[in-house]
């Protein structure tokens, strides 16, 4: 067995350290050694978009990169996005557009929105339509998340 | 009324654990001291088992269990909610690519997964049969033991069963044209996005099962026999499904988790992967001929529907969908004479099962098809014919059945007029339009609990599963209008055999109705107490008293009911309790065993143009209207007629399981099977409802979460026709299909 790895990364504002077997993805390092189940395992391909997070500010699918990737990197997950239970714009519209249904995509939909609307805070219904591809939906929730992210968009930051 | 009761659209309940990642699906329930397993398979369909050798396996370090069939009571219990066919692990043969043969289960995730990849399993490889053609081919193997089958005529062949529904005489009628033709419907996967998960515990003297299951008691009943425990000792939890749509009804493999938790003493955990749930669920693929008989004046004097439906392997309810899907197949149409003959055929494929429609989306895409050919061949507009031969409210369009229980032509009309039917269109663009019936649920059982608490806040006890359809909201929403609670006041308990009463089954849109009433009747018997209550606080007869969204009227005032019930409780508090039942009795001379309580309903109008390079499909409008009776929440109501349609978009442009000659699918998981994305959706899309108050459900309330997935297919293929004269007869209509049909 190979030895572990030591690393360290900045997960929603705080800095955690561990050792991690090198074969080991941000998906399971975030799930089995943090606890934070909010992101999702489905495909495990880089397909589906239920583990998708944000890394240095750039959408990642969690089950494609390695742990030891991220280390030194600054992670947000979904967990990340309520300050002290006070829920972001973005969930808040999610909400109200009845964008969540069965909500298992819904934590991979919300980070890959919430890094749409940073690079892009006024896009296009096309923009929206291309940024979220990646996330599947299979409640085929889709023009209510869009109409979440219009909200935003239209509105405050995120 | 309550501004948040019935008819609004509050936020949906367990809307905030889903936006913040604190919901939590199986997958993420870890118990202490859990093994994790993998299952094991051969990389064969039809295939007999020469030996199975563990001994490298259980080597492994870390590893507590290697289970195989051998290792069970013998013979191998066999289990399944239609026919007690399917091995807890396979036995002596392997009937299709992907069933397990043995389960590993070990201290690691990894432990186990090497030792899955060293069971040594030496097999022959048998002929098998994937295609209809083959299973119904006189000289083909049979694919399931005839001592399986016993008393049963069909047992020599692979047809499971032959369902005919017939009125008038077909071969009698006259018309004056008659459209002969037939259709194909493809093999198409459920694919939640929360794969199926597993874990089983022992519980003192029995057994703790967490799954994602639609259907709770159902499997608490198949386990139960299976072990030997009576009920009691037997609980099944199941956290919310991440979606279901009928792939999560019926046990899987829970009961060989179950048994390998029972043999080590230890929980034990199985999360499948993305290819073992399309191996595990999928929709029955169809052959439909129909014969249309038709008069000048496009009446339609007869149809005459032959379906083969391909299940697999292993019935699980897969017949249950070919009898009940096709019942409705003539449609909503009064037609004098019908004839159906609905097959389901056994093959070496893994088990197919509902799957939203139940069935009914593979004939009325031929039905529907064939319709549109005949209006053609007559000269007569499409939506005119639908209208001519659609059932009037009350009309008997089945002779023997429920009458048509809604104002069907108003849903037809206003979806046409959605569309701006018969208005011109810019060139190169073309309409369709497709109307769908689907039975609803024909038996049903319904326990529900109601406890207001002396706060006046209240918790619901209910069987559904919440998978995605938003049962737990609206239950909070009948709960809150009828006994004066403000929604986040309600708490609605699902998803616990030990501690919430007995549901028979989520399926067949059929909880906001049967579970629904369950629920409005314990608020109504709350309601009951606290009226008396009333009475002997205020000293008034009770026969003045009323109550109204969520207040009491006495003759001369109007009290909320949190004062009533403080007052009535006294100064020890406590609650009241209210037990809700609604039943739908089972009619054994029904061809269905009973009546569907309502009809889902629902009209699809298309327009679409094809790119005559890339023969790709753009959906520029998709308008669907459906007949929901009253929508308890409007927006819940939205979300899933727009699901529903979406989800047809997929098996009508681009979703098919493709089969090598081995029986293996080559398309297997998220990379080469695609299902709509937001790129997919249609450039303008119109949800609307009708809502006339006449469904058997709470306020009027039918169930509605299929409607608008039924007839998706023929309304694309009839745009795309009507767009560029290309035919389609074959689902799905890739680019391929497409460019070979205007270019072919």
């Amino acid at each position: 067995m190979t030895d572990k790895i030591p690393i360290q990364m900045t997960v929603n504002g705080r800095v955690r350290a561990f050792t991690v077997a090198p074969q080991k993805t941000l998906l399971d390092v975030l799930r089995d050694e943090l606890g934070l189940f909010g992101t999702k395992e489905c495909c495990r391909v880089g397909e589906c978009g239920a583990c998708t997070v944000i890394v240095d500010g750039r959408t990642v699918d969690s089950c494609l990169m390695l742990a030891a990737e991220a280390d030194g990197a600054e992670v947000t997950t979904v967990e990340g996005l309520a300050d002290n239970g006070r829920l972001s714009a973005l969930q808040e519209a999610f909400l109200d557009r009845g964008a969540a249904q069965c909500g298992f995509c819904v934590p991979g939909q919300l980070m890959s929105a919430q890094a749409l609307l940073a690079h892009t805070p006024h896009p296009t219904r096309a923009q929206i339509e291309e940024g979220m591809a990646g996330n599947l939906c299979r409640c085929g929730g889709y023009e209510r998340i869009i109409e979440a992210i219009l909200d935003v968009a239209d509105g405050t930051e995120p | 009324m309550n501004s948040q009761g019935v008819g609004s659209s509050p936020h949906r309940a367990g809307g905030y654990d889903r936006v913040t990642g604190l919901q939590e699906y199986v997958a993420d329930i870890r118990l202490s001291d859990a093994l994790e397993a993998k299952l094991v398979a051969i990389d064969c369909a039809h295939a007999r088992i020469v030996s199975i050798d563990t001994i490298e396996a259980a080597s492994v370090p870390g590893v507590r269990l290697v289970l195989t069939a051998a290792d069970l009571p013998q013979p191998v219990p066999r289990f399944g909610p239609q026919a007690s066919d399917r091995p807890v692990l396979a036995v002596d043969e392997t009937k299709y690519h992907g069933e397990p043969v043995a389960l590993v289960a070990a201290e690691t995730l990894e432990a186990a997964e090497e030792a899955a990849r060293l069971v040594r399993v030496e097999y022959e490889e048998l002929p098998a049969i994937f295609t209809l053609a083959d299973a119904l081919a006189p000289s083909a193997p049979l694919v399931q033991d005839t001592s399986l089958r016993p008393n049963d005529p069909l047992a020599a062949t692979n047809v499971f069963r032959e369902h005919r529904v017939a009125w008038g005489d077909v071969d009698a009628v006259d018309a004056d044209l008659v459209v002969d033709r037939s259709y194909t419907f493809p093999m198409v996967t459920h694919f939640p996005i929360e794969v199926p998960a597993f874990i089983a515990a022992p519980d003192g003297d029995g057994v703790a099962i967490w799954s994602s299951i639609q259907h709770p008691n159902w499997l608490q009943k198949i386990l139960a026999k299976l072990l030997g425990l009576p009920l009691a000792k037997v609980r099944v939890h199941a956290p919310d499904p991440g979606g279901g749509f009928g792939g999560k009804q019926h046990a899987k493999y829970e009961p060989v988790v179950a048994f390998a938790a029972l043999k080590t003493g230890r929980p034990v955990r199985l999360v499948l992967s993305l290819e073992e749930t399309f191996q595990a669920m999928r929709r029955a693929a169809c052959e439909t001929r129909v014969r249309s008989g038709f008069k000048r004046d496009g009446t339609l004097v007869f149809q005459d529907i032959q379906a083969n439906y391909l299940i697999g392997a292993y019935v699980d309810i897969a017949d249950r969908v070919v009898g009940k899907g096709s019942y409705v197949g003539a449609g909503p149409y009064n037609i004098p004479a019908v004839r159906i003959v609905a097959r389901s055929v056994l093959s070496h494929t893994m088990p197919s099962t509902a799957f939203r429609g139940f069935g009914n989306p593979q004939v009325n895409w031929a039905v529907e098809s064939n319709l549109d050919e005949g209006a053609l061949e007559l000269g007569i507009d499409r939506l005119e014919i639908r209208l001519r031969n659609l059932a009037r409210r009350g009309d008997a369009f089945i002779p023997f059945d429920t009458p048509a229980d809604g104002d069907w032509q108003q849903t037809v009309r206003r979806a046409a007029q959605l569309i701006d039917w018969g208005k011109p269109l810019a060139p190169g663009r073309g309409r369709g339009i497709a109307l769908g019936v689907k039975s609803g649920p024909t038996t049903g059982l319904s326990y529900s609990i109601v406890r207001l608490l002396v706060d006046g806040s209240v918790v619901v006890y209910a069987g559904t599963s919440d998978m995605g359809q938003g049962a737990r909201t609206v239950f909070a929403q009948i709960a809150a209008e009828e006994l004066g609670a403000p929604i986040e006041w309600v708490t609605v308990i699902m998803g616990d055999t030990l501690v919430v009463p007995y549901d028979q089954q989520t399926s067949a849109s059929r909880s906001t109705v049967l579970m629904g009433n369950s629920i409005l009747k314990a608020c109504r018997s709350i309601q009951a107490q606290l009226r008396s209550m009333a009475a002997r606080v205020h000293g008034r007869p009770e026969s003045e008293i009323s109550i109204d969204h969520g207040v009491i009227r006495l003759a001369d005032r109007e009290l909320p009911i949190v004062d009533v019930l403080k007052d009535g409780l006294g100064s020890l508090g406590g609650e009241l309790i209210g037990t809700g039942e609604e039943r739908k009795v089972a009619e054994a001379a029904h061809p269905l065993g009973g009546a569907p309580a309502f009809f889902e309903f629902n009209c699809t109008a298309i327009e679409a143009e094809v790119d005559g390079d890339t023969g790709d499909v753009t959906i520029l409008r998709h308008v669907t209207v459906s007949d929901v009776g009253k929508a308890i929440n409007p927006l819940q109501v939205k979300m899933q007629d727009e699901g529903a349609a979406l989800q047809g978009l997929g098996h009508t442009l681009m979703e098919h399981y493709i089969f090598d000659e081995g029986g293996r699918v080559r398309n297997l998981g998220a990379i080469d099977y695609r299902i709509p994305t937001s790129m997919d959706l249609p450039h303008e899309f119109v949800s609307e409802i009708i809502e006339n108050g006449d469904g058997p459900g709470p306020y009027g309330a039918k169930g509605m979460s299929e409607g608008a997935l039924l007839c998706v297919a023929p309304a694309v293929a009839a745009a795309v026709r009507d767009a560029t004269g290309a035919v389609i007869r074959d689902l799905p209509l890739t680019p391929e299909r497409g460019w070979r049909a205007l270019h072919g």
